[in-house]
């Protein structure tokens, strides 16, 4: 694994409150990452992991509290909020690749329109990540044509292609077959190895043994214990993840 | 029959002035509908607001009265000019009554496209960092767009045939026409009625067709 760079953190996050309506679904949240780390965030359903995981790019807004990234506090709107974002990828649940544009115009559309890269350019660093994720050879088709792993791993190549500072992952397996999980798991344990700044939110507990530096254990909407993998996986120290461990990890 | 054929240019101009009217204000309507469908799906309140109150104000009123307005209220009373050519000037300000109440149909239409675009394809647009308006012009409206093509070409048909109303403020295209054919053929009412009706089921027709096959081919698969 990679070493982490201690002193500055790429962001931070302190006192952070969000609300649904009456619904508290972030409390309190206080929360760094370092340069170079791997956040794996579980929890049950409804724990606020997804919204943790969207409040970081301000896909949702916050209601109170701090957001720091990269030394600056969270734009609120404007350009700087889209620059902002550029330098942020997120893979989500459902892909969202454009359903209009090729597999290599999903690529190549960021590099091209926000960082005004010349086309040509744009579209050899989109074949090679493509290359790198496994798919270079479906660069001319519609996302429609391809299976879900195929689509996932386009879209991490998506946002790879922003040269991001930090890719955000909102359980990015779980609307996939069984059988094709592990190919983007593969992608996700290379990038870690790389030195991506990641904070992954999922369910697949081997991949957070594998490639997680840390994990952050979430319910009702507050962080209640954060460690190890190795510490929180064999020995956790709060009952209420023990009580999740025990209906995971069973089977 | 024989009065059809000899006023055959006149009526073909009649239907050129027709066609003319529906293409520009068509073009015009295309652009400043989605325009407004833009304004109304904007985090500005204050253009959400005003897109709303234009496309209710104009979709409840009457073409004529918009029309005569045009042409009495614009042309007349404001002195809006677009030229010394008393028929082209009226043409142009048929255009504007057209144009202004075809849009408003062309903005709920835009619109009820960019609902059936899933959420996600605006969040992963603003997650690598185009802005409103880029995601909008990017992502939202080709796939808006293309859902609503068939619904598009329903309202430029009924466009061919809302030109009529230009008539009310004196363009010479095909309905003026037909009542002018009327006053000199007295004895050919029937014949040159169905003339002019043969001469709209061909221009609408074709863009029926045309748009149903569009519609199918540009289809968005997801």
């Amino acid at each position: 694994m990679t070493e982490i760079s201690g002193s500055d953190p790429l962001v931070r996050l302190e006192g952070v409150n969000k609300h649904f309506g009456p619904l508290h679904v972030l409390k309190d949240i206080g929360l760094s990452v370092a340069r170079g780390e791997v956040v794996v965030v579980i929890g049950p359903s409804g724990s606020g992991k997804s919204t943790l995981c969207r409040v970081l790019n301000r896909l949702e807004t916050i209601d109170s509290g701090s957001i720091v990234f990269d030394g600056r506090e969270l734009p609120a709107e404007g350009r700087a909020l889209a620059r902002l974002r550029s330098e942020v990828g997120m893979v989500f649940q459902s892909f969202n690749l454009f359903a209009h544009k090729t597999i290599l115009e999903n690529v190549t559309l960021g590099p091209t329109r926000v960082r005004k890269i010349p086309r040509q350019q744009a579209e050899q660093r989109g074949m090679e990540l493509l290359e790198r994720v496994g798919i270079a050879s479906q660069a001319a088709k519609y996302p429609a044509q391809l299976s879900g792993g195929q689509q996932q791993r386009t879209a991490i190549a998506r946002a790879l292609a922003m040269d991001p500072k930090m890719i955000l992952f909102d359980e990015p397996t779980s609307a996939l077959d069984p059988e094709m999980v592990q190919e983007v798991l593969d992608v996700m344990v290379g990038l870690a190895k790389d030195g991506m700044t990641m904070m992954v939110v999922t369910h697949e507990m081997g991949f957070a043994r594998r490639a997680a530096n840390r994990i952050v254990f979430m319910a009702d909407g507050q962080i209640v214990e954060e460690g190890s993998p190795s510490e929180f996986f064999t020995k956790p120290s709060t009952e209420r993840a023990r009580d999740f461990l025990s209906k995971i990890l069973t089977h | 029959m024989e009065a059809v054929v000899d006023e055959l240019p006149v009526i073909l101009g009649a239907f050129w002035l027709t066609v003319k009217l529906t293409v520009v204000s068509g073009l015009i309507s295309l652009v400043w509908g989605i325009a407004l469908a833009a304004m109304r799906v904007s985090p500005l309140p204050v253009l959400r607001g005003a897109g709303a109150l234009y496309v209710n104000v104009l979709r409840n009123t009457p073409l004529t009265l918009i029309i005569v307005f045009c042409g009495l209220g614009l042309g007349t009373v404001m002195d809006v000019q677009f030229s010394d050519d008393l028929s082209l000037n009226s043409f142009w300000l048929s255009i504007i009554g057209l144009s202004a109440y075809t849009s408003a149909f062309v903005c709920e239409v835009v619109r009820a496209g960019i609902n059936t675009v899933p959420l996600g394809q605006a969040e992963a647009a603003r997650a690598i960092g185009l802005t409103f308006l880029q995601t909008l012009r990017l992502v939202i409206l080709p796939q808006a767009v293309r859902t609503v093509i068939a619904p598009l070409g329903s309202l430029l048909n009924a466009l061919v045939k809302n030109t009529t109303v230009a008539a009310a403020i004196g363009v010479m295209e095909a309905a003026l026409r037909m009542k002018n054919l009327f006053d000199a053929h007295g004895d050919a009412i029937i014949p040159i009625f169905l003339g002019f009706a043969a001469g709209f089921v061909v221009l609408t027709l074709p863009l029926n067709l045309l748009s149903g096959r569009l519609a199918r081919r540009l289809a968005v698969v997801r």
